[in-house]
Formats: C-alpha cells, sequence, structure tokens
C-alpha cells in the first residue's frame, strides 16, 4: 500500500492544463507536416502552414494556442494499491483545474445549468473525469482539453450486427461528412465500439489519446482505420472546410465486445490542436 | 481567386461586391465581438425596437470567445468560433445593417440569402490559429454585457486581421465551391 496525499494532484492537473493548451504535439506537428506536404489545394497550404505557425507562436508568447481551452476531461488510471489520503480526491482535480485556467490565462467555458441559466461557473470546473482502477501502485493522470465546436459533431448510433464493417465505415465516413468546416479540420476521429450506449462514447474520446504515429495494434483494425482515413481524405472538405485533401489527421478506434443484439458505435471528433498532456505520481 | 486585398470599416455595399468567394482580406478598423449568448440579447434589442451598443450600419461582427489577456497585452488567444450557431440571428443583424461576419465553419441558407440581400459577406478566419490572429488585435475593450464574461461584447481595433471570403454578394459559397473541387468519389 502506498499513500499520495491529494495535495501533490493539484500542482500536476495545473500544469498540465497548461501545457496542454500552450504545446503542440510533435505528433501533430508531424503529421500536419506529412499531409501539408501532399495537399494540393494552395489556400489550404497556407492554412496548415498558418497552423504550424500558431504552434510556434503560442510556445513563443506563452499563450494556448486557441481560444477554446476546453472542457477539462481528465482520465485517471488509479494504482488499487495506493491510497489517497489528506482530502478529496475529485476536489483536488477540480482545485488543479481551477488554477491552471487562472494562472495560464485560459478561457473559462463551463456553463450551469446546460440550459435555462447557462451561467458561467467562472473557473471552468467541473472537469470530467473518469477513474478506472488499475493493478499497481501509482497514479497516471492525463488531461485532454475538448473544445466545443468539434465536440458537438460527435455522434453515437445503435447499429445493427448486419450494418457489418461497411456499415461503421460508412457511418464514421458520414458524420465527418455532415461535419464539413465545422470542427475545424483537419481532425482526428476517434472511434468507439461496441461495449454499450455509454461506453462506446467513451472509448471513441479515449480512441483519440493513442499517438497519432502509432498504429492500431490490431493489423485487421489498423487496415479499418487506414481505409477511412483515405476516404475521409477524399470527400475534399480540407482544413478549414474550405477544401483539400487534408480533411483527417488521423483515425483511431477502440473496441469492446458486446451484447448480442447491440452494435453501438460512437465517433468523437477533435479538432487539429488535438490536445492532452499526461504524467505519472510514483 | 486568390487575390489579396485590404479593406477598412465602415464597409459599404460597393466595397462588398468587389469579392469573390477564395480571395484572402486583410481587414483593419474597428469589429465587434459576439457569439451565442450576445446574439440573443442583440435581436431581443432590435426586436423590442431599441438601439444596439454599437452602431450596426457599415459593421462588422467577429464570432469569437476570446482567452484571457496577459497583463501588457491587447487580448488573449481570440480565434473564431463555430457560425451555424448564430444562423437563427445573423439575418435580422444584416437587416440592420451588418456588413461582415467573421467567423468558421458554412452557414445555412436564410444567412446565404440573407447576404445576397443585403450585399453582406461572410469571412473565414482560420480557426484553432488563435495566437497568430491575436497579433492583428491592437486594442479591446468590452462595450456590453460584461456578466458574460468570454462572451461579452468588445470592440477591437485590428490592422491586417486575416481572413478569406467564403460567402460574397453574388452568392457563392466557398465550403460548397471548395469542396466539390477537391472532392473525389468513392
Amino acid at each position: 500500500m502506498k499513500e499520495i496525499n491529494v495535495a501533490q494532484i493539484i500542482p500536476v492537473i495545473r500544469n498540465l492544463c497548461i501545457d496542454a493548451n500552450y504545446y503542440a504535439s510533435p505528433d501533430v506537428v508531424e503529421k500536419i507536416k506529412f499531409f501539408m506536404e501532399k495537399e494540393e489545394s494552395p489556400t489550404a497550404r497556407d492554412i496548415l502552414a498558418l497552423m504550424l505557425e500558431n504552434h510556434k507562436m503560442a510556445d513563443k508568447e506563452q499563450m494556448p494556442m486557441c481560444q477554446d481551452t476546453g472542457v477539462a476531461v481528465v482520465f485517471v488510471e488509479l494504482g488499487q494499491d495506493v491510497h489517497l489520503v489528506g482530502g478529496d480526491f475529485n476536489e483536488a482535480i477540480n482545485e488543479g483545474v481551477r488554477q491552471g485556467y487562472q494562472d495560464g490565462y485560459l478561457r473559462k467555458s463551463m456553463v450551469d445549468d446546460p440550459v435555462i441559466e447557462r451561467k458561467n461557473t467562472k473557473d471552468n470546473t467541473p472537469a470530467l473525469i473518469y477513474t478506472e482502477i488499475v493493478s499497481g501502485d501509482s497514479l497516471k493522470i492525463t488531461v485532454a482539453p475538448k473544445g466545443g465546436g468539434a465536440e458537438n459533431m460527435s455522434e453515437v448510433r445503435m447499429m445493427k450486427a448486419a450494418d457489418g464493417i461497411e456499415g461503421v465505415k460508412d457511418f464514421v465516413i458520414d458524420r465527418i461528412k455532415r461535419s464539413g468546416g465545422n470542427p475545424c479540420p483537419p481532425v482526428v476521429v476517434g472511434v468507439g465500439i461496441g461495449g454499450s450506449f455509454e461506453q462506446c462514447a467513451l472509448l471513441a474520446k479515449k480512441a483519440l489519446l493513442r499517438p497519432l504515429t502509432e498504429k492500431n495494434a490490431d493489423p485487421k483494425w489498423a487496415a479499418v482505420e487506414d481505409e477511412i482515413l483515405e476516404r475521409i481524405n477524399m470527400l475534399g472538405i480540407g482544413p478549414q472546410g474550405l477544401g483539400g485533401r487534408t480533411t483527417a489527421l488521423a483515425v483511431q478506434i477502440l473496441y469492446r465486445p458486446c451484447h448480442i443484439a447491440s452494435m453501438p458505435v460512437a465517433v468523437n471528433v477533435n479538432c487539429h490542436v488535438h490536445r492532452h498532456k499526461s504524467a505519472v505520481i510514483e | 481567386m486568390a487575390k489579396e486585398i485590404k479593406l477598412q470599416t465602415p464597409l459599404t455595399s460597393e466595397m462588398l461586391e468587389k469579392l469573390n468567394v477564395g480571395d484572402k482580406v486583410l481587414l483593419s478598423g474597428t469589429i465587434y465581438t459576439a457569439r451565442d449568448a450576445a446574439h440573443k440579447r442583440l435581436v431581443e434589442l432590435l426586436k423590442a425596437g431599441k438601439e444596439l451598443p454599437f452602431d450596426p450600419v457599415g459593421a462588422v461582427i467577429y464570432y469569437v470567445g476570446p482567452a484571457p489577456a496577459r497583463p501588457g497585452k491587447a487580448i488573449g488567444s481570440a480565434g473564431p468560433t463555430t457560425s451555424y450557431r448564430m444562423d437563427p440571428y445573423a439575418p435580422v443583424l444584416m437587416d440592420a445593417g451588418l456588413k461582415a461576419m467573421i467567423g468558421k465553419g458554412p452557414r445555412g441558407q436564410a444567412v446565404l440569402d440573407s447576404m445576397v440581400k443585403n450585399k453582406a459577406v461572410y469571412l473565414a478566419a482560420v480557426g484553432g490559429a488563435a495566437v497568430v490572429t491575436a497579433q492583428s488585435v491592437k486594442a479591446a475593450k468590452i462595450i456590453a454585457y460584461d456578466d458574460l464574461g468570454a462572451e461579452a461584447i468588445r470592440e477591437l481595433k485590428v490592422v491586417d486581421f486575416p481572413v478569406f471570403v467564403a460567402n460574397d454578394t453574388k452568392g457563392n459559397d466557398i465550403f460548397k465551391l471548395g469542396v466539390e473541387k477537391y472532392r473525389i468519389d468513392n
């Protein structure tokens, strides 16, 4: 049994919120450069170059790459041999988010309630916290700030087994086609398949965490991802929807077993800024 | 296509009729920020026959909720938000004299029709290039709805603010034309 004081978590979350928003991930930079080389539209190439320039300028100016610094999505992998002491765990995470969004000059984008009052909570809390108990005695935290524009283009569909893999491909491609320029393409497409109504949605979000330069470990699913990506990039939407070959940077799939009667599929769309940063507390 | 044109606010129909979709525009002058919550209030004012917090005639609205400014800076990161959410309000504002909207993503048919009718344009800024965009903003002050925080209406002074003409006064739509040009049927 190892004790971790929740006070240790606060500065870790604070810094992850800031770092994820200020610094472009190397895999995103690599993918944008890769697609810029192949891009046929001059306007699209200009826009991709501007995105790369924006990464550099955000770092230099110590400003968030995008003004929509998102909802703070926090994934926690909590080792089962860890005993958390010193206060409330979820409150510590929210305090970290509060400090990160305040100290980092990040935008506060949460409203409560979601329909009638829609009053800004002024500190970007509550965070969306997903805690999973895993083996071991360490605590891994990933902060993935998620913007509204891309999130709004996401969808869950309860498909039939008869729809098969072709049905899944068509649904994902059609979802991106209907999104057009709204989610800030080039997008990253997270796909969650199986489980249940709610589990496939969470899988789709988790699928976004895989490094863009890493292939799906299962060759048959890697082939599905490659085909969907190729077909999405034939849609012509292009960066910001102004036309071009670069509509998505990657398609990433996670799946789970599901009920004999079901085949739930979720698509979670992420924008080209594609932010997430992790830390481990041992 | 793809000419680079400098424009100075306030905008007029004559200035805008020369623009074509795909043109790159460097916009200078005064623009106003507004997004979902502010639009709701602006349209309520117009429907009640009241004055807006700024003169809409020849005006430009930028769909943005900027990040907080660091001390000594005019503004924080300030890229466009997705525009379709403002579609229910945009025609009413154009009827009141609004000449240009800046945002990201395609617009609905009613907005396209209103642009043709009112000789107005829709300009696309690059979403997620918010630090680059912020460099063109030289001054910012809140002029209405302070209670809305990031969604308050700000008056921005901009110099060479980079945008692309997405919808011109002739009814052309880059979101359709651009996609058609690069689509491969599969």
